[in-house]
């Protein structure tokens, strides 16, 4: 097998001249996906015979909370290159995903909040997916607070690269929490094993969003990490070629 | 278009949880953009203290 696409991902200035490449793709497929899949959720879809259009918030929310989990786990999948295969970018990457994590939690978080009040009557309920997805900011907010308090880069590294290994037990605990412990939070009904048990004209703009949200992750990640591997290699000769 | 806002009198929701949504969208990608300028300025600094 030809590993020399592998060997390449350990390049700064190859993947830097990748992600300045294919960020403005991305970006332009993500936009187009999301805004279709918006109209499709907000204007096209049924209205549900139980939530009524309340199910609509299921259009941001859920794409949200799979983002989260998303961008957690390549980051711990990243980390563990890094720390397998001593690849400097595959670090990078990881602590490029950390921020976007973030926010899409405290999204995930907010809009389930929002949808809990009519719902359940409630804004919060210490349920174990609540509860869990809330563990998951505190382990984002670790990652990034321990790169941040160690100034030697390679042992920021070593150290937040076990921290994300470690913390992903929390990815599979968020995802079946549901189905393990009694929650007042909804089963899966999309991503399961067997059909989604959504009505189709409800499901494609639900779809359309999550790819939509793939590939706004995907160019976000690589404009952050350009920024990061120029922080990391801002004394090497290949960024006086990029930024001439 | 009344009737849409209201969204079945849900719309106190569903508007504030689409508007957090986007809002993220948005300032991750202002973000981002921002590291990468900031990123940018640094090296460009350094590179012309090794001048």
């Amino acid at each position: 097998m030809n590993w020399t696409w592998f060997h390449r991902l350990g390049s700064p200035p190859h993947v830097y001249g990748f992600a300045a490449r294919w960020a403005p793709w991305f970006g332009g497929a993500a936009t187009l996906a999301i805004v279709i899949a918006l109209y499709g959720g907000l204007v096209l879809a049924p209205e549900d015979y139980q939530q009524k259009d309340a199910f609509r918030m299921v259009y941001v929310h859920a794409p949200s909370a799979w983002l989260s989990l998303m961008a957690y786990s390549t980051m711990a999948v990243a980390a563990a290159v890094g720390l397998i295969w001593r690849m400097k970018v595959a670090h990078s990457a990881a602590a490029a995903c950390a921020p976007i994590g973030a926010w899409f939690t405290v999204a995930a978080l907010g809009t389930g909040m929002l949808w809990g009040k009519p719902m359940w009557g409630t804004y919060w309920v210490w349920d174990p997916r609540l509860t869990a997805e809330l563990l998951l900011l505190f382990l984002y907010f670790g990652y990034m607070g321990l790169r941040a308090a160690i100034e030697d880069p390679q042992k920021a590294d070593k150290a937040s690269a076990v921290f994300a290994i470690v913390g992903v037990v929390n990815v599979p605990i968020i995802k079946f929490s549901v189905n393990w412990w009694n929650s007042l939070h909804q089963e899966a009904t999309v991503m399961r094993m067997g059909k989604p048990t959504m009505n189709f004209d409800m499901l494609w703009p639900l779809l359309l969003m999550f790819v939509g949200f793939a590939l706004y992750f995907a160019a976000v990640v690589l404009i952050r990490l350009r920024a990061e591997l120029l922080r990391r290699e801002r004394g090497a000769s290949w960024v006086r070629g990029v930024l001439a | 278009m009344n009737e849409f806002f209201a969204m079945d009198g849900y719309g106190i929701y569903l508007w504030p949880s689409f508007a957090l949504g986007i809002g993220v969208i948005v300032l991750n990608v202002i973000l981002a953009w921002r590291s990468l300028a900031a990123a940018k300025l640094d090296a460009r600094r350094r590179l012309e203290m090794q001048a």
